[in-house]
């Protein structure tokens, strides 16, 4: 665990010693931002509602730009031969890796809570949403950047494997509609259960549901598992 | 400390290294000598656990690599041919990076002894991605030192460098040998025969010879060479020099100069000088040739020769 705690911090550290994480950060407070004062000016509602429900979307279009490098980089500049014979384990460089990036997250996330404040001073928000909301927000960005691991584990070139990250999410996003276009068939329902904003919208309403909980955690925990079996990989080749 | 048996690794169907066999006795310094491609660097990978053995075993301190891999790598210290560096972390961070996903204690004094044996100190504030390549060369070796490993890898660790840190780096292996196992490997003749106690020599895959310098040059030569130098010699000397007893064949080096091959053990030196003196030339030179490991090597990975 300590070791895997020490690839986080070192990969928390390396995004702000480059200008992605500025970049990145500064994209998605200018996009929560005019969600916000927008939908604060037109509705007139103490709720952060209009940020949640774009949440998907911001996330799909920037965290595979926070996933591309974590292990395309190393595989390219061959700092993977001395993680992988350092006494670490496979898993624990993926999972560090995955934690660096969700520290990020949660840094950008924190950002946010300005508008929490904001709503607490001046009018007087419903606070269950608000919490259920930011779960929902970490799961699914806990989903979209395990993705974003799963593809930079496949390649040695960020570009591919930031392309690959967003055909994947897309395909998740979208698969909500190839569901309903299979109709009630078993294929159907598949795809419906897959659909990445299915899941979330209930988060945004304020409601945590335990099977939406758990359909968020085990995609992780099976892109994370699949990134350290394509690490295991590598060195049979 | 270190067995390696029967080691084969396939990469599809081309096999890069087959059936090497060696060991390491602690504290020894072994140096793994091929031409470029021979699999030296396949060999490292898998004694460091970077990738398994297609077959064949091989032992670090008695565990096995593959199986306890984590054992053998928390023993070793490994420095790969491309010095993997982070270009935008700090000397002192890249260590202590290291310290920490090695779960060293007193990390902090470990970062500076390793910084102070490489000579990297005067550096440990500044960007690895600035440092010139020697200094880079160095913080890849101080990463390996970091953990005081029983067993140090190093691929080809004075690639790069000019002349002066050649020195300072072999000085520097030269001075782990005894308390640490070394391997390192190299294309460098000198290398080997400056910094090495044995050597493997390894050739398309395969050990063609593993043994002291010192012997492995003994045993190659097969027979004893001596050379001589006659001021102003005329024709008939390389005649009169073949009917010495024990002498093989002669041939002229140079203007005055003949390389004597005889056979081993028939000390034919005090029969040749007389030969020489008594012919009424004049003897300037005589003295035994060694093999030099240059000649060894190209005898053992050349195919021309071998045949």
């Amino acid at each position: 665990m300590r070791n895997t705690l020490a690839i986080a911090k070192k990969e928390l550290n390396n995004y702000f010693v480059s200008p992605v994480a500025y970049v990145v950060t500064a994209a998605f407070l200018v996009l929560c931002g005019l969600l916000f004062s927008l939908s604060l000016n037109f509705y007139r509602e103490a709720s952060m509602r209009s940020i949640f429900y774009n949440m998907p979307i911001i996330l799909v279009l920037l965290s595979p730009a926070l996933t591309m490098r974590l292990l395309a980089e190393e595989t390219r500049s061959g700092t993977i031969e001395l993680l992988l014979t350092a006494p670490v384990q496979d898993w624990e460089v993926v999972l560090g890796k995955f934690l660096g990036a969700l520290g990020l997250l949660l840094t950008m996330l924190a950002l946010t809570l300005l508008y929490v404040v904001i709503l607490l001073a001046y009018g007087n928000p419903d606070r269950g949403p608000l919490l259920s909301g930011y779960l929902g927000i970490i799961l699914l960005g806990g989903v979209t950047l395990s993705i974003g691991v799963l593809t930079s584990s496949l390649t040695q070139n960020q570009i591919v494997a930031a392309i690959l990250a967003f055909v994947g999410l897309l395909v998740l996003w979208l698969s909500g509609g190839v569901g309903n276009f299979f109709g009630g068939s078993a294929l159907g329902s598949i795809f419906s259960y897959l659909d990445l904003t299915q899941h979330y919208n209930d988060f945004a309403n304020g409601l945590i549901d335990s099977s939406n909980v758990l359909y968020y955690l085990s995609l992780i925990v099976a892109c994370l598992f699949l990134a350290s079996k394509s690490l295991e990989t590598r060195r049979w080749s | 400390m270190i067995q390696v048996e029967n080691l084969t690794k396939y990469y599809g169907p081309h096999p890069a290294i087959q059936d090497v066999t060696f060991q390491v006795k602690k504290g020894e310094i072994l140096g793994f000598l091929g031409p470029n491609a021979a699999g030296k660097t396949t060999t490292m990978r898998t004694l460091t656990g970077f990738m398994p053995p297609t077959r064949g075993t091989a032992r670090v301190a008695g565990y096995d690599v593959f199986a306890d891999s984590i054992e053998v790598r928390r023993r070793i210290g490994y420095m790969p041919e491309t010095i993997p560096l982070y270009p935008e972390m700090t000397v002192r961070d890249y260590l202590g990076f290291f310290a920490e996903i090695r779960g060293l204690d007193q990390k902090d004094r470990r970062v500076d002894q390793a910084m102070e044996i490489c000579n990297v100190g005067d550096r440990a504030d500044t960007l690895i991605g600035k440092l010139s390549k020697g200094y880079q060369q160095r913080v890849g070796l101080a990463q390996a030192l970091l953990h005081q490993p029983e067993v140090l890898i190093l691929d080809e660790p004075t690639v790069g460098l000019d002349p002066k840190q050649i020195i300072e780096v072999r000085e520097l292996i030269k001075s782990l040998g005894g308390e640490r196992t070394v391997i390192l490997s190299t294309h460098i003749l000198p290398e080997v025969s400056q910094t090495c106690n044995r050597v493997v020599i390894i050739n398309e895959g395969r050990v063609v010879a593993e043994d002291t310098t010192e012997r492995l040059t003994n045993r190659l030569q097969g027979a004893e060479r001596i050379f001589l130098k006659v001021q102003a010699p005329g024709p008939q000397v390389a005649a009169l020099l073949e009917k010495a007893p024990g002498v093989l064949s002669v041939e002229p080096k140079g203007d005055e100069g003949f390389e004597v091959e005889c056979a081993l053990g028939s000390e034919p030196r005090p029969a040749l000088a007389s030969a020489v003196v008594q012919a009424g030339y004049g003897l300037l030179e005589l003295r035994p040739m060694g093999m030099s490991l240059e000649e060894v090597f190209l005898k053992l990975t050349s195919n021309e020769e071998k045949a």
